[in-house]
């Protein structure tokens, strides 16, 4: 599905990738760990379109297709999520009209018609449900004062809405209490399938409990220097990054 | 002849007509006279530094027509708040058009200027009310010369005005160029209620310049809630001079929504005049291509105890330029105010300009007195947020927009008026979005 290969990615000419690697299938999930500024967002960032970062080596391709000249929302509707890490408030516009706004443009991309009011309405209820979101929520200013933990579940449930190929989840652990963490993750879990697939990117073990990854890599320097299973993540927690660093030497 | 000579002129022409024993006889007299000193304001003078009125004072505008014109309903219906039932004064190139609006004398007045400033029963209020507020600059003093006809309304204490007023001017291009000077006088009594519209529209592409003068009293415990829309022709140009006086314990509102016209100048001045007073002054300006409007706000804290709040939000596309120039004046005995003033700008394209400048002449030393005043682009983490989701740029932009803009919106208390607004909105920003704003 998604295929990085020799990724260099950065601002203002200089790189903050700096080779990156990496493939996911269908139906896997992938977490990529690592200590703070090793690159983990600018590489979601990169993967999702941010127009200020420039490749300047290696190349993208999503479902065989290079996407890396391809506009954020081109890229979205391709079926490529990001759940961000510091969700931006949009006051004046409500969560529902937002979220059918993102579902009738992907729709039009794809010469469809907007989706009818009652079927729209009939999901939105369906996935605030699954994610215990009170309707109340959606009728507030997207972000708009929400806490922490209302911005990460407001990102699962556009991602819920959405219903993306590849979701990528920078830091959605960061601002949950353990209650909304099963809450978001079980959210990930009911949204999983053999067709889409997962990256997860924290700091921390603790998500990976509920978001049982295939693959765990580790991110340092803008590399990806060290892969396995998910009993990676266990070491991880247990010993710190210092001995991988000791490892490379 | 200059613009200012035929008018000097058309005066000499008005005064044999006008009766010698009306009690404006002396008010005109010397509002004329401070015109002719005067004459219309240049870039030179601080306060229009960055408005220049030199190429709307060449064509040759017809000064006064008293003929009436017809307009047809179902032509001008859009203009209107049709949804509601409203009290309507509408004027057709500055004659009183009795056709199209509705007015009543049932226990509140919304009537005719001519009709107040020429019946006696009238004339207590005239005499107490009528140029009290307003400030001898040039242009208000000309309209003042030329007082004739505009909309009087008068609420007695104790009325809530159950539906609002509107007060539509309308001018035709049955003259290749007008000037038109409404005057409108607006009084509201102890504990009343009133909600007014303001609108002027051009129904053609003649040049027309508007020179209007509004007072507005406001009685103890008065609440006035005040909306101006301006959304005319590139050949129309306004300026809008509004005076505001407050006793204690009022509320009054006034929103300005400046979505375009060739040149409009505000000029919104509040006076404080009684304890415990609270004034709100927001807007909303969109403009395209070489439009200019200019937001001349002045505050003027008298009385202790008082709030004032400023919201201020502009758009600029293309050539269009803006100017915000808030003033606040707090006097020596307006212990304990609180001013709040917020000026915020987005300039779309690069030949877009606003000049902004908030004044503060602050003489006590209790109070609390805030300003920002923000120009920027687009914030590019918000615009990345919203075409992750699959929102293109164009309609990205256009929703961050709206979002920018909906803070003064939210205030409206007019809901069909908000909806009208949203659309105008919407319209303006030139994209359908995938629900109703």
């Amino acid at each position: 599905m998604l295929k990085i290969k020799d990724l260099h990615a950065g601002l203002e000419g200089k790189d903050i990738l700096q080779g990156i690697n990496l493939e996911v299938k269908a139906g896997e999930v992938h977490a990529i760990m690592g200590p703070n500024g090793s690159g983990k967002s600018t590489l979601a960032s990169v993967v999702a379109g941010k127009e200020e970062y420039e490749v300047s080596r290696g190349y993208i391709t999503f479902e065989n297709e290079d996407i890396s000249e391809l506009d954020p929302e081109e890229r979205a509707h391709k079926g490529i999520f990001l759940s961000f890490q510091y969700p931006v408030e949009i006051p004046g516009v409500s969560v529902t009209n937002f979220i059918k706004t993102a579902i009738n443009e992907t729709r039009k991309s794809k010469g469809q018609e907007d989706m009818p009011a009652s079927e729209m309405l009939k999901m939105i209820k369906e996935k605030a449900d699954m994610l215990e979101i009170d309707r109340k929520f959606l009728s507030r200013s997207l972000n708009e004062g929400f806490s922490g933990g209302e911005k990460k579940r407001n990102e699962i449930f556009q991602m819920a809405m959405l219903e993306p190929k590849l979701a990528i989840l920078d830091e959605t652990d960061s601002g949950l209490d353990i209650d909304a963490l099963k809450i978001v993750a079980n959210g990930v879990n009911k949204l999983k399938s053999e067709n889409n697939a997962v990256v997860v990117i924290t700091h921390y073990q603790r998500l990976l409990d509920y978001i049982v990854p295939d693959f765990v890599h580790v991110l340092m320097n803008g590399k990806i220097v060290k892969s396995g299973t998910k009993e990676l993540a266990y070491e991880l927690e247990e010993k710190g990054y210092d001995w991988i660093k000791e490892e490379l030497v | 002849m200059s613009f200012k000579d035929k008018l000097l002129s058309s005066y000499i022409a008005l005064e044999d007509y006008l009766e010698f024993d009306s009690p404006l006889h002396d008010v005109r007299n010397n509002a004329i006279k401070i015109f002719e000193e005067k004459g219309f304001p240049t870039k030179k003078e601080e306060a229009w530094k960055y408005t220049s009125l030199n190429s709307l004072l060449k064509p040759d505008y017809s000064v006064y027509s008293n003929k009436e014109r017809n307009v047809e309903l179902k032509n001008v219906r859009k203009y209107f708040l049709h949804e509601i039932d409203t009290y309507k004064l509408v004027f057709v190139d500055g004659v009183y058009n009795s056709f199209l609006s509705e007015t009543t004398h049932d226990s509140l007045d919304v009537c005719l200027m001519s009709a107040a400033l020429n019946k006696s029963k009238y004339k207590p209020v005239i005499e107490a009310y009528f140029n009290k507020a307003a400030k001898s600059d040039s242009l208000t003093a000309l309209n003042t010369a030329f007082t004739k006809e505009g909309a009087y309304i008068h609420i007695p204490a104790h009325k809530e005005v159950e539906k609002p007023i509107e007060i539509i001017n309308f001018s035709t291009g049955n003259e290749a160029a007008i000037f038109l000077q409404p005057r409108n006088l607006i009084v509201v009594g102890e504990n009343a209620h009133v909600q007014i519209i303001e609108r002027h529209q051009s129904l053609s592409n003649n040049e027309v310049l508007t020179n209007s003068v509004t007072e507005i009293f406001a009685e103890k415990r008065a609440y006035v809630d005040y909306y101006k829309i301006q959304n005319d022709e590139a050949t129309a140009s306004l300026i809008d001079n509004t005076y505001i006086s407050q006793q204690r314990d009022t509320v009054c509102r006034v929103h300005t929504f400046a979505f375009g016209g060739k040149l409009v100048r505000n000029n919104l001045n509040f006076f404080q005049k009684g304890e415990n007073c609270d004034s709100t002054l927001k807007g909303i300006t969109i403009l395209e291509e070489k439009q200019h409007t200019d937001h001349n706000t002045l505050v003027h804290h008298i009385a202790p105890n008082c709030e004032s709040h400023q919201d201020y939000k502009g758009l600029f596309a293309e050539s269009s330029t803006g100017v915000f120039n808030g003033k606040i004046i707090v006097e020596k005995d307006a212990q304990k105010i609180d001013a709040f003033q917020q000026n915020n700008n987005i300039l779309i394209d690069d030949k877009a300009t606003i000049n902004a400048k908030p004044q503060l002449e602050i003489f006590a030393d209790d109070v609390k007195c805030s300003h920002g005043c923000t120009i920027g682009q687009f914030d590019e983490d918000a615009l990345f947020y919203l075409r992750s989701r699959g929102i293109g740029l164009k309609e990205s932009r256009a929703l961050l927009m709206y979002a920018f803009a909906n803070t003064v919106l939210e205030s409206v208390k007019i809901p069909e008026l908000k909806v009208r607004i949203n659309k105008l909105i919407a319209n303006k920003i030139g994209v359908s979005l995938g629900f109703e704003l």
